[in-house]
């Protein structure tokens, strides 16, 4: 039951408006006529949704053309959507979350199949709402501090940013990500925190790589697969990504990406406090004492 | 000083200088050209548009030579030949750091030299001869061949190529990514498609099943193939 709320709740389908008890509700249901669905061999499956970028596919003329949307989200992202689909129909990956599907299929370094597709559902929605009609301009707050603080300057920063996009040889992305204390093992505690962790950095990625893999939280992207400038800019590339940075980054999801980043961060050091002092033994002396004392006498016993 | 010690000194003194001069200004060195395809331009309308050519050849591979000809002027690599080039600069899977260039840069401008000439104006077709015979031999038939090639060519994510190669004695169907190319591993290329999206995106956009069924059917050239077969199987023999 739980398993069809939360697929419900997390994959967005566009044909049930159900939501909280309702949903449980439905399932309950469905839970009873699973014994029927079982027979007749038909499963419940959560597709996928292809998001649309919250604006008019025109709306970032001229910078990035209608037509290049047109192509970009309506065929290149869509495809990833339904080739998806297709893919995870019926496996252990149907009906979990997308971002869940892109860390399980990367498999620590050894995609499976589903990876590219998932990955690129990922980045493409990232990067429509990186962007926004009249972007560009100047971060603020928050942001800026940390861009000062790690980059030195807003110019250091988007030189970084521009020559990560440039150098990445093929296809690919570039990213500004915010890098916490924590190591790509699961739950597992970075052991040697250093001067690099709780910063702001650039990345850049190739193919459908992208910072979840590193459990970095990514603030930025831009796309630097040809199919991304290829109708408006041709072989242009810096021009390009010039014009992204000047007229197209949506600062605003950038600073709200960075204070989500913040908080998760804040929250899992937490926990992790709270998982060392409880493995650390805290307990009173009694215990502690008597511990070591059965294990002396078992050793002596033998 | 007597006036014949002088001039001597001097003569010696202008010697040195004209020796020091020529040693470090009249260095040969040799920069790599970028080559036309075989035909002109337009010539592969409306398969492969004269737009498509003139930013693929004209910048894309244009490019290419000008970069690398900047980077290994006064290096080691300046003056090797283009395939020593891309040899060296691969070095096992691990290219050499070449400032903040493209890692591959010598293959690139390889591949693309190797493209334009696998391709014709009236192209496509079939092959004969010994290459047919080879085709028939190592893939059961023509379209079995074409059929694994262009499943290469589609399933190579990302930028990248595929390629017909003679590896062995046999023929061998294999995709690289980026600008890795056969010269570092172990078959000779016969035959290549570039997979790269600035290949096919003006003409095909997203389309890049339609672009290799077009590149086979209309395109190959398929008696440059039997040319390189032909190298590739007196070069083994006489290895």
């Amino acid at each position: 039951m739980a398993f069809y709320a939360a697929a419900l709740a997390s994959t967005s389908l566009t044909t049930v408006p159900l939501r909280g008890t309702a949903a449980i509700a439905i399932a309950t249901n469905i839970q009873d006529s699973r014994q029927l669905v079982g027979r007749c061999r038909t499963r419940i499956t959560a597709q996928l949704e292809l998001k649309a970028p919250p604006y008019s596919l025109d709306a970032l003329e001229p910078y990035m053309s209608r037509e290049t949307l047109e192509y970009h989200w309506g065929k290149h992202h869509r495809g990833y959507v339904d080739n998806l689909n297709k893919q995870i129909s019926g496996t252990d990956l149907d009906g979990l979350a997308l971002e869940e599907i892109v860390v399980r299929s990367y498999n620590g370094g050894n995609p499976l199949p589903t990876f590219n597709n998932a990955a690129q559902i990922w980045n493409h929605d990232f990067f429509w709402s990186s962007m926004k009609p009249g972007g560009g301009g100047q971060p603020r707050g928050v942001l800026l501090e940390l861009i000062e603080r790690d980059f030195g300057s807003l110019e250091g920063l988007l030189n970084e940013f521009k020559q990560a996009a440039l150098t990445q040889f093929g296809s690919g992305w570039a990213w500004l990500g915010y890098k916490a204390n924590r190591l790509d093992v699961g739950n597992g505690v970075n052991p040697r925190p250093s001067e690099k962790d709780n910063k702001l950095v650039v990345q850049k990625s190739p193919n459908a790589v992208n910072p979840l893999v590193w459990d970095y939280h990514p603030l930025l992207v831009v796309d630097v697969w040809e199919h991304a400038y290829y109708v408006d800019y041709q072989n242009r590339r810096p021009e390009f990504v010039s014009t992204f940075i000047e007229k197209l980054i949506s600062w605003d999801a950038v600073s709200a990406r960075l204070e989500e980043a913040i908080a998760q961060a804040a929250a899992r050091a937490e926990e992790d406090e709270r998982r060392r002092e409880e493995e650390d033994g805290v307990m009173d002396d009694g215990d502690a004492i008597e511990m070591y004392l059965d294990t002396e006498n078992e050793s002596e016993a033998e | 000083m007597p006036n014949e010690e002088l001039n001597a000194i001097s003569i010696v003194f202008l010697v040195v200088q004209s020796r020091a001069t020529s040693s470090s200004s009249s260095r040969v060195t040799a920069q790599l050209e970028l080559k036309a395809p075989p035909y002109p331009l337009d010539a592969l309308e409306p398969y492969m548009s004269q737009k498509t050519l003139e930013f693929h050849w004209g910048k894309h591979h244009r490019g290419y030579v000008d970069n690398l000809n900047k980077q290994i002027a006064g290096t080691d690599l300046d003056g090797l030949t283009l395939e020593e080039i891309v040899v060296k600069s691969y070095n096992n899977g691990s290219p050499l750091p070449l400032s903040t260039m493209p890692p591959r840069h010598g293959a690139p401008i390889w591949n693309h030299d190797f493209l334009w000439t696998s391709i014709k104006p009236g192209g496509g077709g079939k092959p004969s001869g010994l290459l047919l015979e080879l085709i028939e031999r190592d893939f059961g038939s023509v379209d079995a061949l074409l059929s694994e090639f262009k499943q290469a060519a589609l399933t190579q994510f990302g930028s990248g190529w595929a390629w017909l190669g003679y590896r062995a004695g046999k023929l061998v169907v294999e995709k690289t990514a980026n600008a890795v190319n056969p010269l570092v591993s172990d078959y000779t290329p016969l035959l290549v498609v570039d997979v790269w999206e600035h290949a096919y995106y003006l003409d095909y956009q997203n389309r890049r099943p339609d672009f290799v069924s077009t590149f086979i059917e209309k395109l190959i050239s398929w008696d440059a193939v039997s040319a390189r077969l032909d190298e590739a199987i007196a070069a083994s023999k006489s290895a």
